[in-house]
């Protein structure tokens, strides 16, 4: 029907570009039983030659479409390159830099020659890569300016400038670990895909075991939940059991590691954990398994 | 505050179809966010408005069409609708629901006009 005046013109396909069809409304007369031609059938009643007309244009377009492209892209070339990437995602506070740092100086003791670089999102400042940098790891900071998220074109261009990118290109390495650290947010890096192969939820457990169901689309989005600063549990109420049983509630397939980053304890099962995922470019996470999410 | 990002988004892939189809500005812009999107509507819509002006949606009307999410139950393997994360399974009670689809945020179709207003 024609969005101007109702009329009962069919509109003629228009041409589709990248899936878009374009309904163009034609306001020809309608021919009655009798042939006679009728130009004001319409809801308007009435068709003037010359009046801008409207036409309808089927975009059926994915918003985050430009973002997904950007990641599957992201995607493809950290696999090209044996690089397994991980999303650690949290609110400010969490201890992601802490653990990122203590994880790279195990790392070094576990598995000496193993290549790894770190993007560092914040919205300013260098603070947390030059404390990544201070442990001898490669980091490429990330200002956002007001941005709250990273998304996939800061990290594709982050890559480029890092080592862990030119060592492979010389085909120095097959294996190598890519740690991203999210804007501190708990909210807007969940709709973001970078690329990675699994998102990294950080809770420390001074915020609280209520977080997965306040923020359930972080917990929703992650594969991993680390509850991380367990050396603090004595001083603060902390319910483990509850707080796993919220983000599984929100994630019934996320799995989750204790781990305190200044100890040391529960360093190890998350080294295994980091140290076993594929590089399969197929990975799927959690909400990517049943969805299309990513 | 992503909801910023997706209008800048939402915008630029309009003025991208605005030069393909070349039509001069959009009476009437209609769009999808599933419930389990991330994505608040309200504030999309703010977003988009403070957006609109001396851009090809001047002036154009907004609807957003809220489409639930669905899931899945790990329980009773029942397929279910849901509005959040925060849900019990609505058969059987138990909070094993895994999430399935109510992820999009898209921009569903435009109504146009070739002339300025």
């Amino acid at each position: 029907m024609c969005v101007i005046c109702g009329c009962n013109t069919e509109p003629d396909s228009g041409d589709t570009d990248g899936g878009e069809r374009t309904s163009r409304v034609s306001h020809a007369p309608v021919a009655t039983a009798g042939g006679d031609l009728h130009y004001g059938a319409g809801a308007a009643g009435v068709s003037v030659m010359g009046v801008s007309q409207a036409r309808v244009i089927h975009m059926e377009a994915d918003v985050l479409g430009e973002n997904k492209r950007l990641a599957n892209q992201n995607r493809a070339h950290f696999a090209a390159h044996g690089v397994r990437a991980f999303n650690l995602v949290s609110s400010p506070g969490s201890g992601k830099t802490t653990l990122l740092c203590a994880s790279i100086k195990a790392l070094d003791t576990r598995r000496p020659g193993l290549s790894l670089a770190v993007i560092e999102g914040d919205q300013q400042t260098s603070v947390d890569a030059d404390r990544i940098r201070a442990t001898g790891a490669p980091a490429i900071q990330v200002n956002t300016g007001r941005g709250c998220h990273l998304d996939a074109q800061m990290v594709g261009d982050a890559f480029a400038r890092l080592d862990l990118h030119a060592a492979a290109h010389h085909g120095h390495s097959a294996d190598s670990l890519l740690f991203i650290e999210n804007v501190g947010n708990l909210v807007c890096p969940a709709m973001w895909d970078l690329g990675e192969d699994a998102k990294v939820v950080v809770l420390s457990v001074t915020e609280g075991e209520d977080k997965p169901l306040k923020y359930p689309d972080m917990f929703a989005a992650a594969m991993l939940m680390v509850i991380n600063k367990i050396d603090l549990m004595p001083y603060v109420s902390f319910d483990v059991s509850r707080c796993i049983g919220y983000a599984r509630r929100v994630n019934p397939g996320i799995e989750v590691l204790l781990v305190s980053a200044t100890t040391g304890e529960g360093m190890d099962a998350w080294l295994d954990w980091l140290l076993a995922q594929p590089s399969t470019p197929g990975r799927r996470t959690a909400t990517e398994a049943f969805g299309q999410r990513c | 505050m992503h909801e910023v990002s997706m209008a800048g988004g939402i915008l630029r892939m309009v003025e991208e179809a605005a030069g393909r189809e070349h039509f001069q500005r959009v009476s009437h812009l209609r769009l999808e966010i599933g419930a389990l999107a991330g994505v608040e509507p309200q504030a999309l819509r703010f977003a988009l408005t403070a957006m609109m002006p001396c851009t090809c949606l001047e002036g154009g009307e907004i609807t957003i069409d809220e489409i639930p999410g669905t899931a899945r139950c790990l329980h009773c393997a029942a397929s279910v609708e849901i509005q959040s994360y925060l849900e019990p399974c609505p058969r059987c009670g138990s909070f094993t629901l895994q999430a399935t689809g109510g992820f999009e945020v898209r921009i569903v179709d435009l109504v146009v006009f070739d002339d300025p207003l």
